[in-house]
């Protein structure tokens, strides 16, 4: 039994990863936009896009076939705010990107440059079904923590899916503190910078006037204007009930910018404000602790009352760590099925929890067109589950990336694999591989 | 019965130890008597437990899957819950009482209530403002003198979460690991209350948290002293276990007059009364503490984030000593990094103690959810292992290791009505607690929001009494 499945993941390995036409059939299919699981569906992929998902899709003739045996079939899982490909050993300052609190520049870093699609986290999340991330940089020396990207976990060399993808930013306690020590001062300088990077872009002679005195650079600038014309999604990472509203009324001055709000523990208090404004959300759902001043109201059921205010929710991973276990998205969004079962608990159904972490980051970032579901024209991510992807301990059994079938194993399996029986053999251990 | 243990500890004392004894009132002071003729004579339990367990009532639960806690399952069982004790379990067509409150468990699980052997609930309580700060004593890398205890604060919000979603009925709570010997650890009844020895678990023996690693040498060696590697951290743990055994000798020989906590805490460890925790990652490492325990004459009672005890599975098992891990936490710190998803069924298979912890204020929450993880884990890699047996790792394991599993941790005639109810089967990620009985006091109810402990912190503020 062991060793079949070491088998079947040597082959994938052997497999070269190059776009594959491929339908996958007998599958219990999951869209991933929130309807309902299809049985008997089929996924046909070709030129690395889902080209057809459904009942009754008639599969191509000369295409490879894969009989997932009706075994759930999903998009891939895509992590909704991560650090995925930032940091290899988060306490091992040479390996973590995550933050750059001693740059000069703020919002025009860029983490691109920093991804690294080699690093063992990627192979550990990717065989925990997640595909694509959002990716946002932790923070810098000011109050802009710089531009995410949307990523892919490949098995490659190049996992940029879209560059500045977003612009990040703290609100509440940890903005305060870098604007100057009140939430006075986050407020003033958040709109000191826009209107400096708004008066920059109709005359970019004014930041060499201002000198030493500007509040931005160019290159900080640059990024902020993307930010103001709408072109660069705004994540703004607040908590407490009364920050959140102030943050949805900065597009009284600011009208094209695309907030998305992260974190929104006090989210269920302003449901119907944030409902109002078309903003979404990106929530970590477990969180049911005051864990600071800002957090005070927090419950488990803070999601599911959000969505149905008909905030749109996405499900992620952070406050606990945003850069191993993406794998928990799928834990989480259990929970919230089983939260909705629970008397005077809300919570979400299946196809909803599941889209909370498929299509609803991917339209909360402008990418629902491209990733985060099997609708026709989206990427071929596609994952077939040893079960139901939402209950605990469910793992992928393959997993394709625009169309490229992928390798599963990673450090942590030739790691298991060498101490399966952990007594030295007739060489040490370290001949064992 | 609680009383009786307390008479039975006092006696243990009196015979190791001599006097400054407050007791009932009563203090003696060892300059009224000779010292050469009278060794000092002190209490060792001066912060004694108030907890007596709740109002019970007869409580039968029928229909319902029982995991045991001891790897035994019962399809359809009954369990009667009796004057604070589990008084039988059986299958259905066990005699049962007739005036009992009667829960149906049809469709739901029965199992004892979880028991988290790493917490730091209370010692860095929610909300974690820096004034909340009270788990490490990292002035000194060896302060066995400190008692976490002294730091819970019972109001800590994160200990209703606990119950009310992760079924915990019992935790212990243990000092930081900045330092390689952070204090005592306390044992406590995950009972709401106004004070914490309102929350001690009765009679359960203390702990002494141990850190291997990292943490202590990076805590020292940024201030500049030692320890500021590992073999500094050996080093400063040696020459502390050779003043302790001094110290026990002396306080063996009737010889101690000048009373020294921080001995007092490491020679209780030398006799076996107090229990060594040790945070320790890495399979080297905890080799060489088996044999500085050895060196020293001392057991460890449990290897604490043991992510590397797969490497050493068969050695844990050989020397008895538990492993308390997490199903999948990895690449957080160096010492982290050979973390693999199988760590807890690989020790398991071996026959090593194994356990499931928490170490945070949310997982605590879902232990279950740990386990099951790790379960799939191991039968994905083909093992054998039921249910059942799984949940040894949670409630029967860390009570044995916490020294309190003749008396809770298993649903046995005569052991403490420390029981959950689920609303489904527990290794499922849409299972939540329905009920939790502490002692045979029905302490929470999903079904009842009267049931659903708000601590003096929540009182007032958005979201009192909400589902959380």
């Amino acid at each position: 039994m062991m060793r079949a499945l070491l088998l079947s993941a040597a082959a994938l390995i052997a497999a070269p990863a190059h776009a594959q036409d491929v339908a996958i059939v007998n599958a219990k299919l999951v869209i991933g936009d929130g309807s309902a699981p299809i049985d008997g569906g089929t996924v046909v992929v070709r030129g690395g896009k889902v080209v057809a998902a459904g009942a009754g899709v008639t599969v191509p003739a000369g295409i490879d076939r894969v009989d997932a045996g009706g075994r759930w079939v999903t998009p891939g899982i895509v992590a909704a705010f991560s650090r995925v490909g930032l940091t290899e050993v988060d306490a091992v300052n040479g390996t973590n990107d995550r933050s750059a609190g001693k740059s000069r520049f703020s919002a025009g870093l860029d983490i691109a440059p920093a991804l690294n699609p080699m690093g063992s986290p990627i192979a550990v999340n990717r065989a925990n079904g997640v595909t694509r991330a959002i990716v946002a940089p932790g923070g810098s020396g000011g109050l802009f923590a710089g531009q995410g990207a949307v990523v892919d976990l490949a098995d490659d060399n190049d996992m940029v899916t879209k560059p500045r993808a977003l612009q990040f930013v703290a609100f509440g306690e940890d903005g305060s503190a870098t604007a100057g020590g009140s939430r006075a001062a986050l407020f003033l300088l958040f709109r000191e910078q826009l209107l400096a990077a708004r008066n920059y872009a109709r005359n970019p002679a004014t930041l060499a006037e201002w000198g030493s005195d500007a509040l931005i650079q160019r290159a900080d600038a640059d990024a902020l204007v993307r930010v103001i014309d709408g072109t660069t999604p705004l994540f703004v990472r607040v908590d407490r009930a009364t920050d959140i509203l102030n943050v949805l009324k900065l597009r009284q001055d600011f009208p094209a910018i695309k907030l998305v709000l992260v974190g929104v523990t006090e989210g269920w208090l302003v449901a119907n404000d944030i409902a109002a404004a078309r903003v979404p959300v990106l929530v970590s759902p477990l969180t049911d602790l005051p864990g600071n001043f800002e957090q005070l109201g927090a419950t488990q059921s803070n999601a599911g009352r959000l969505a149905a205010a008909g905030v749109p929710v996405s499900v992620g991973v952070f406050d606990d760590d945003d850069a191993h276990k993406m794998g928990y998205a799928t834990q989480y969004a259990g929970n919230l099925v089983g939260l909705a079962k629970l008397p005077g608990a809300s919570g979400m159904s299946w196809d909803q929890a599941f889209a909370s972490i498929s299509s609803a980051p991917a339209r909360a970032v402008g990418m629902d067109a491209t990733i985060g579901s099997l609708r026709a024209g989206r990427v071929g991510d596609v994952v077939i589950w040893d079960n139901d992807p939402l209950e605990l301990g469910s793992r992928p059994v393959s997993v394709w990336i625009d169309g490229k079938a992928q390798s599963l194993v990673t450090r942590q399996d030739r790691l298991r694999e060498r101490y399966l029986t952990p007594q030295e053999g007739n060489l040490p251990k370290a001949y064992d591989r | 019965m609680i009383r009786g243990v307390k008479a039975s500890l006092l006696a243990a004392v009196s015979l190791a130890f001599a006097g400054c004894t407050a007791n009932g009132g009563e203090v003696e002071t060892a300059s009224s008597k000779p010292a050469a003729e009278k060794p000092v004579k002190f209490n060792k339990d001066p912060y004694p437990s108030t907890y007596k367990g709740y109002p019970t009532r007869l409580t039968v639960v029928r229909n319902v899957t029982i995991f045991d806690g001891e790897g035994g399952r019962i399809d359809n069982g009954s369990i009667v819950l009796s004057s604070g004790k589990v008084d039988r379990v059986g299958g259905p067509d066990m005699e049962l009482p007739t005036d009992a409150d009667v829960v149906d468990g049809t469709g739901k699980y029965l199992t004892p209530g979880i028991i988290d052997i790493h917490s730091h609930l209370g010692d860095y309580p929610s909300p974690s403002v820096e004034a909340h700060s009270d788990g490490n004593e990292a002035t000194s890398p060896t302060t066995p003198e400190v008692w976490s205890e002294h730091s819970v604060w019972p109001q800590d919000p994160g200990f209703s979460r606990a119950l009310a979603n992760g079924g915990v009925t019992s935790l212990q709570i243990l000092p930081g690991s900045a330092n390689l010997m952070g204090g005592r650890s306390i044992t406590l009844k995950n009972v709401p209350s106004r004070t914490v020895q309102g929350m001690k678990f009765p009679g359960a023996p203390y702990g002494l948290k141990m850190a291997c690693g990292e943490n202590p040498k990076r805590v020292y060696g940024s201030k500049g002293r030692m320890p500021s590697t590992r073999m500094g951290n050996f080093a400063v743990n040696r020459a502390t276990w050779q003043k302790a055994a001094a110290y026990k000798k002396k306080m063996d020989d009737g010889k101690v007059v000048d009373r020294d906590l921080a001995m007092e805490t490491l020679a209780g460890v030398l006799s076996g009364e107090i229990l060594v925790h040790n945070h320790c990652y890495r399979a080297d490492e905890m080799a060489l503490v088996i044999d500085m325990s050895k060196e020293f004459g001392y057991k460890v009672s449990t290897f604490h984030h043991a992510v590397e005890s797969y490497k050493i599975a068969d050695m844990l098992a050989k020397e008895g000593i538990c492993s308390a891990m997490w199903a999948d936490w990895w690449g957080f710190k160096m010492e982290a990094y050979d973390s693999v998803p199988e760590n807890i069924p690989l020790v398991y298979k071996a026959g090593a103690c194994t356990i499931v912890h928490s170490d945070d204020a949310n997982q605590i929450q879902r232990l279950n959810q740990e386990a099951a993880k790790a379960l799939a884990s191991g039968r994905r890699m083909g093992m054998q292992i039921s249910d059942e047996q799984a949940w040894t790792w949670l409630s029967y394991n860390p009570a044995k290791a916490l020294g309190i599993g003749d008396r809770t941790g298993s649903l046995k005639p005569g052991k403490m009505a420390d029981v959950v109810l689920w609303n489904g089967n527990p290794f499922s990620a849409y299972t939540r607690p329905e009920k939790v009985w502490i002692d045979g006091a029905m302490m929470f109810d999903a079904m009842n929001p009267k049931l659903r402990p708000v601590s003096d912190f929540e009182l007032g503020q958005p979201g009192e009494g909400d589902v959380k």
